[in-house]
């Protein structure tokens, strides 16, 4: 509490908890429009056309007109769905995303709640966004729905094997479960971050090895987390329509949408802290106010964010049993040499 | 102390519920209006059914109330992404029973333009298949050059579709002004983009994944089914109707038949029929630069030997060529009078999506999507 500039503002009092929750709402708003506008003008740049253009300068204004378009949209409820479980299931797959957000440290000043745990719970919540899928999946009442929540659980249960990993020796190599503590314990540039093994002796080099593997495994994991290409298999366009956000319209589809968008920023952020120093400067103490902190975390994460948008319209699209050989036969394994090979490093730092 | 305890499942013999599921008319990746039943064992395809008939639009009863020039356009509609080789072997055939002699340079823009649509058909079915696959980037970049190809049509012939271009012992009009030159820079910028998209999809380690030995087809179940065109290249049979039976002046021109080799799995999948149509693309591209090379300038006059009347004596003549898609054919039957009596189609991509149930049982619903993908139907054409 004692390193919340909110804190030490307000004081405790009703005030102080209003905004702390305000901050991060009003930050995925705004984030989430920056990236749907991200996501239309990298693909088309990538795609060599122009994207929109009519919607304000340049059409900087597409996103708050697809969201006013959504908004106008008729709400439409299939007529054999279960109607209380086909109304919950955005809501709650919007919850699970946003409630994320209450652990992110954004700077060494400002964290919404700080948790000693923040590491397992941000990896706990983000398992919320499967029974919002198998909700809407199941109550939409249509086949492609149904396959798609089918393939949207098995798929999101086996890549929460090596994201643990990833997370296990982390927490392995820092003693913490702490997200502050945890980028603490990464200060003093871009050679103590935990891609090149935290700070130590020289003898750290043997290990960057299987500190740049694991986040490797953790971010390949974390796409499939996010359900995107080329893991975006439970929405599988060609294949089974929209997967189990097929039935839904309006505003309850930019729910789906939305959490998409939220869970992208959660994931880069948990790579970020983990690997690449969170909120620490890269250049040490220099621009290391917490100011500049909030600033450096934002854009490191939001580089990981055009990462996932690029990655996106680069590859194709993997199948169920290729994508459940890459998480059990591939990324589990080398995620846990790793974690054994890290916690020896923990041990002996 | 626990008795252990142990459970016998023999996971052959358990029987679940079989899911049947519609996929189409209305399905993103059904090719048009097709309707595919399929039976499903959990992700697993064990029955396909394909119902067709969205796009009936009855062509060869409507052929018998229209003169001869005038189902040109009708056929034009058939297999709607590459209608230039589509007129070709009807106006081939009714030069035929009419014994008329085409100048040579109309022969030279025939091939050109014939060469040009294919490759646009091949831009399309690969970017297609590719979107299949989840790869979005690919499809733009292949549609961004079939635009010159279209540019170039419909300068041409004034459609960017349809064009009646092709007509009975002549074309519609004269070619435009730096026709020759534009056919080249097109031939640049296809091979161009062509090498783009072997490296950002065709040889992506996850494309490759697949599309590698999904959905085989042995060359003898595509013979005995028919097949005709890159899906039975594909399956490693050498059969080109440009080359078997050349027609026209293709003999003239130095190009090979390309035929799958299973370089990434086994002969005759998916990435095969795919590769076929990559590499065709520059076989036609050899073509045109010959063709453009030789193509005499004289006569200017493109109507020269277009009938008044068309009024083919009484007869019945079976004229084919080798499509983007496979052979197609047409079979006039003439009583003598300005109208026929039958026209009937051989559809290529009837005839091929014919094979869909045989080789997808077994693959997953994805597969099925990519097997599908591979075959390259249209569906204007399947239902005429």
């Amino acid at each position: 509490m004692e390193n919340n500039f909110l804190y030490n503002l307000f004081g405790n009092n009703v005030w102080f908890y209003l905004i702390t929750i305000a901050i991060p709402l009003v930050f995925v708003l705004i984030y989430a429009l920056i990236a749907i506008l991200g996501e239309l003008k990298i693909a088309s740049w990538i795609q060599d056309r122009l994207g929109p253009m009519r919607t304000g300068w340049k059409g900087v204004l597409q996103p708050i007109a697809e969201v006013v378009k959504l908004i106008q949209k008729e709400d439409i409820i299939p007529a054999n769905a279960n109607k209380a479980l086909f109304n919950l299931a955005p809501y709650i797959m919007f919850t699970g995303a946003f409630a994320a957000y209450a652990a992110i440290p954004f700077s060494s000043q400002f964290v919404p709640a700080h948790l000693n745990i923040g590491l397992f719970y941000i990896f706990a919540v983000g398992a919320f966004a499967i029974i919002g899928i198998v909700m809407g999946g199941w109550a939409s009442n249509n086949k492609y729905s149904l396959l798609g929540a089918m393939r949207a659980v098995s798929q999101m249960v086996s890549y929460e094997i090596p994201i643990a990993f990833a997370l296990l020796s982390i927490a392995a190599l820092a003693g913490t479960l702490d997200l502050q503590d945890i980028i603490k314990q990464q200060e003093g540039g871009i050679w103590n971050w935990f891609i090149f093994g935290g700070n130590g002796s020289l003898i750290k080099i043997l290990f960057i090895p299987f500190t740049i593997s694991l986040f490797l495994v953790h971010f390949t994991s974390s796409l499939a987390e996010t359900n995107r290409i080329p893991f975006d298999i439970p929405e599988g366009e060609s294949e089974i329509v929209a997967g189990y956000h097929t039935e839904y319209s309006g505003m309850k589809f930019a729910m789906f949408f939305f959490a998409e968008y939220a869970n992208m920023f959660t994931v880069s952020a948990l790579v970020t802290i983990c690997f690449f120093g969170g909120w620490q400067s890269p250049f040490g103490d220099f621009l290391n106010s917490p100011i500049m902190q909030s600033v450096w975390f934002v854009s490191k994460a939001m580089f990981f964010v055009f990462v996932q948008i690029w990655l996106r319209w680069t590859l194709p699209r993997l199948r169920v049993d290729q994508l459940m050989f890459v998480s059990w036969k591939v990324l589990t394994p080398v995620a846990f040499v790793c974690f054994i090979a890290l916690s020896y490093w923990g041990l002996i730092k | 102390m626990l008795e252990k305890k142990t459970i016998d499942i023999d996971f052959s013999q358990v029987e679940a519920e079989r899911m049947r599921v519609n996929m189409g008319p209305q399905h993103p990746s059904t090719h048009g209006v097709l309707r595919l039943e399929v039976e499903l064992d959990g992700e697993i395809v064990t029955d396909v059914v394909p119902h067709i008939g969205y796009l009936h639009r009855c062509f060869e009863k409507t052929c018998e109330n229209m003169t001869y020039p005038q189902v040109i356009p009708y056929i034009d509609r058939m297999d709607y992404i590459s209608s230039m080789n589509n007129e070709w072997p009807y106006v081939m055939g009714m030069e035929k029973l009419m014994g008329i002699e085409v100048p040579e340079r109309i022969e030279y823009i025939r091939v050109i333009m014939a060469e040009l649509n294919r490759i646009a058909n091949h831009q399309i079915a690969v970017a297609t298949f590719g979107l299949d696959a989840g790869a979005f980037t690919p499809f733009l970049y292949l549609f961004r050059d079939r635009e010159m190809i279209l540019n170039l049509f419909e300068w041409a012939s004034g459609g960017r579709l349809l064009y009646n271009y092709f007509w009975i012992g002549g074309l519609q009009r004269d070619v435009p002004p730096n026709f020759k030159e534009t056919c080249l820079e097109i031939v640049k910028t296809v091979r161009k983009t062509n090498a783009e998209v072997m490296e950002l999809l065709i040889g992506n380690k996850i494309f490759i994944e697949r599309t590698a030995n999904v959905g085989i087809l042995p060359a003898d179940v595509a013979i005995n089914f028919g097949v005709t065109g890159p899906v039975l290249r594909g399956s490693g049979v050498p059969y080109d109707l440009r080359k078997v039976e050349p027609y026209s002046i293709y003999d003239r021109f130095d190009f090979d038949v390309i035929v799958g080799k299973g370089e990434m799995g086994t002969v005759g999948d998916c990435w095969d029929r795919n590769i076929v149509r990559m590499r065709e693309m520059e076989e036609s591209c050899k073509i045109i630069e010959q063709a453009v090379a030789q193509m005499p300038d004289e006569p200017k006059d493109v109507r020269l030997t277009v009938p008044k009347r068309v009024r083919p004596p009484k007869g019945e003549f079976y004229a084919k060529a080798e499509n983007p898609k496979g052979e197609l054919g047409f079979y006039i039957v003439s009583d003598g009078s300005a109208k026929p009596y039958r026209v009937r189609a051989r559809a290529t991509s009837f005839v091929n999506l014919s094979v869909l149930p045989v080789i997808s049982k077994g693959y997953m619903i994805a597969d099925l999507i990519m097997i599908l993908g591979s075959l390259d139907i249209v569906l204007g054409e399947i239902d005429r």
